[in-house]
């Protein structure tokens, strides 16, 4: 921390830490860790939509199923201590950060052993060891925080990366372009994954925005910004790396255009009125991140047992999640009145 | 559309006499249409406002009836959406914007405070701010911290704007077309909790909605509720309830539930309040009980309650109680710990009934 803020420092002692991998290619453990964790996310989502459906979960709840390819290409690429911080559908990178599936489900259902001891709800869970710094319900919010984040690393010295993940919706807020002219002039170590679903609530892209293609919104700023398949796993990841690099070596912040798209309502109560059931479909069957990777397995020879073996697996995990999430009591009522200020 | 300058046409101005049966969402959706039916100057825009006819379905049908530039979709961008709002009110429009929720209105609370509420004093009356923010507001969702919160001093607090809130299909449409023909920024918070139905706290119970509830009998054509007058929601002698929004329902079932016979007034009207109702009511009744759902500490109770003590301090035979919401986020669990519900309502009742002793 000793070190003051020296703005604009142009240069930065090179990553020492990147990992190195060929982009596009995959060992078949490398594809199997990245299925095990896009199957978690997308059984542990299906089962929250579940309980939301049986009243076990209340309120505002944001499922992340089909996009996760893009938190689980980005995390195959990031480093223990790099940030991550995002909006409110966030179950996803959670998950894909390592934080527990149990304490992520006990949260959804407002209980004392939820991350944030039932406080936060589906939007708002935050893990130190996992480096997962929010959830954020205000859209746009976390862009800035995020931008902040990586300024402490900076400020501290050391060679983290913030992920910056938010949406095509999130996009038009005024903060995000004050933050990105500030993490180019102060050239911040931040990653800006711009998650591209094509919808925000029930507004398409081309209905909010002057234009759709969202990895140029950093050019007057001079951040170098690219479009990737956030279906397809490995695009993610080797677009990841050269972000990652980029910033980790100092130059300054980089943008994603994740190319996504959300299979399920905006949130729980949304009917969906704003897109065709064939639009849907046709994604599901012909661009789906999950069907994407076990096609990878297959041409790597990854056997059939191998894949089933991951399935009971996850199935187990994300039981096991829902146990703890109906058994953990609520949170005592004077909890109310904690977690306001410092306690005396 | 003609010269968008013209002023709405004065035929128009005599009300049908019909009525239909509407919940507070389709009074708001039947005012929108009225006064943009009257008025080329009346627009409406927001975030899923246009084609989708927003998230609570207030602007329904209204991009197909009125076409693209007048109903229509804004991107996420509130600062710039209220700012945005101010500009066309200064040059002679009449926009009422939504914020989806009011927990999205800080960012465009700069814009609101520091160029709404003050370019009519700024420019010596040369300019005005004839805008309408709607905005969603208030607990009994499960929402959360950003669902569910009531921000109305925030806006109370501020001279050149005046805040509204109704409590009733009746009401919030008769207000919302007396705050689209004021020459004044009017931000409307509408209790979200209460738009298909009359919840009084008791969530316990089955929810009922509005449907024949006399004040879902709504004229289809134009009227208005004047800004600045409360209503008198429950006659009663024992004690006076101010409350507004959702707390109006939660304040009738508090007296019912105890058995006190308290007055509840429905303020309609923060700014400007109609002081002259509640004092003749709290002159009649010596007592005084005020309930929001906001926080306590600065919430618009403490200006309720100063303003009683100033003019009734004489007529008052027990302290003046305030319920409200704890001062502390609103909660994902426990909401009804923290939403000031009947029992609570009673409690304070029973406590100005005896003075505290
Ligand atoms: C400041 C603010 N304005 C509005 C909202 C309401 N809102 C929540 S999510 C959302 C859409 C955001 O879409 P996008 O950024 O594309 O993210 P996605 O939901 O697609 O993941 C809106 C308008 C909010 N939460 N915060
Ligand atoms: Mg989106």
């Amino acid at each position: 921390m000793a070190r003051a803020a020296k703005a604009p420092a142009k240069k930065a002692a090179p990553s020492k830490t990147a990992a190195k991998s060929v982009p596009g290619k995959a060992s078949k453990d490398e594809l199997l860790g990245y299925y095990r964790q896009m199957l978690l996310i997308r059984r542990f989502e299906e089962r929250a939509g579940q309980l939301y459906g049986m009243g076990l979960i209340g309120g505002f709840c944001h499922l992340y199923i089909g996009q996760e390819a893009v938190a689980v290409g980005m995390q195959s690429v990031a480093k223990k201590g790099d940030e991550i911080i995002t909006a409110y559908r966030d179950h996803g990178h959670m998950l894909a950060a390592g934080m527990d599936p149990k304490e992520v489900m006990a949260e959804l259902t407002g209980r004392a052993g939820g991350s944030s001891k039932g406080k936060g709800g589906s939007m708002h869970m935050f893990s130190i060891e996992a480096g997962f710094f929010g959830g954020h319900g205000i859209v746009g919010a976390q862009v800035s925080l995020g931008t902040g984040l990586a300024f402490a690393n900076r400020y501290r010295g050391n060679d983290n990366v913030a992920y910056v993940y938010f949406g095509d919706g999130a996009a038009n807020q005024g903060q995000v372009y004050e933050s990105f002219n500030m993490a180019e002039l102060w050239r911040l170590p931040a990653v800006y994954l711009i998650e591209n679903n094509q919808y925000a609530m029930g507004t398409s892209v081309e209905r909010s925005s002057a234009t759709v293609e969202l990895f140029h919104r950093g050019a007057s700023f001079g951040i170098k910004g690219e479009q990737v398949d956030g279906m397809d796993v490995l695009a993610v990841r080797a677009a990841g790396l050269r972000a990652t690099e980029h910033a980790r070596a100092g130059k300054g912040p980089y943008i994603l255009e994740m190319k996504t798209y959300r299979y399920r309502g905006h949130s729980m109560s949304d009917p969906a009125k704003y897109r065709t059931k064939e639009e849907v479909d046709e994604v599901k069957k012909t661009r789906d991140p999950i069907d994407h990777v076990k096609g990878l397995m297959a041409e790597a020879g990854v056997s059939e047992d191998a894949i089933k073996k991951i399935d009971e697996e996850i199935k187990a995990i994300v039981l096991e999640a829902v146990d703890f999430a109906q058994k953990s009591p609520e949170p005592d009522p004077s909890e109310l009145y904690t977690d306001v200020y410092l306690e005396a | 559309m003609t010269d968008v300058m013209t002023k709405p046409a004065a035929q128009a101005s005599a009300t049908s006499g019909q009525t239909a049966g509407m919940n507070m969402i389709q009074a708001l959706n039947s005012g929108l249409d009225v006064m943009m039916e009257r008025d080329p100057r009346v627009l409406t825009f927001g975030e899923d406002v246009g084609y989708f006819g927003g998230v609570f379905r207030v602007s329904d049908g209204l991009q197909k009836k009125y076409g693209l530039t007048r109903c229509f979709d804004a991107p996420i961008a509130e600062g710039g959406l209220a700012a945005a709002a101010i500009g066309m009110g200064v040059y002679g429009l009449r926009p009422v914007l939504e914020i989806q929720f009011a927990d999205y209105i800080y960012p465009a609370y700069d814009q609101l405070v520091s160029e709404a509420a003050k370019i009519r004093y700024r420019s010596g009356g040369e300019f005005t701010v004839p805008i309408v923010v709607r905005s969603p507001y208030g607990g009994g969702i499960f929402g959360g911290q950003t669902h569910s919160q009531s921000p109305e001093s925030l806006f109370t607090h501020i001279a050149g704007l005046k805040t509204v809130i109704p409590s009733n299909p009746y009401d919030a449409k008769g207000l919302l077309i007396a705050a689209i023909e004021d020459d004044d920024p009017v931000v409307i918070f509408e209790p979200k909790r209460i738009y298909n139905g009359p919840f009084d706290g008791h969530h316990e119970r089955a929810v009922t909605p509005w449907t024949g509830h006399p004040l879902a009998e709504v004229p289809t054509g134009h009227y208005t509720v004047p800004l600045g007058k409360a209503r008198i929601a429950r006659e009663g002698s024992d004690c006076t309830i101010l409350a507004y929004g959702t707390m109006v329902w939660v304040a009738i079932a508090a007296a019912e539930d105890t058995g006190i016979d308290a007055e509840v007034i429905d303020l309609r009207s923060l700014v400007p309040v109609d002081i002259e109702t509640i004092e003749a009511s709290v002159k009649k009744t010596g007592r005084c009980v005020i309930a929001h759902e906001a926080p306590r500490t600065s919430g618009f109770g403490a200006e309720l309650s100063a303003l009683v003590q100033e003019r009734c301090f004489y007529h008052l035979e027990a302290p003046i109680e305030r319920v409200t919401g704890w001062d502390t986020p609103y909660p994902h669990a426990h909401e009804w710990d923290y939403f000031p519900g009947p029992a609570r309502v009673g409690e304070a009742l029973k406590r100005a009934m005896t003075g505290g002793r």
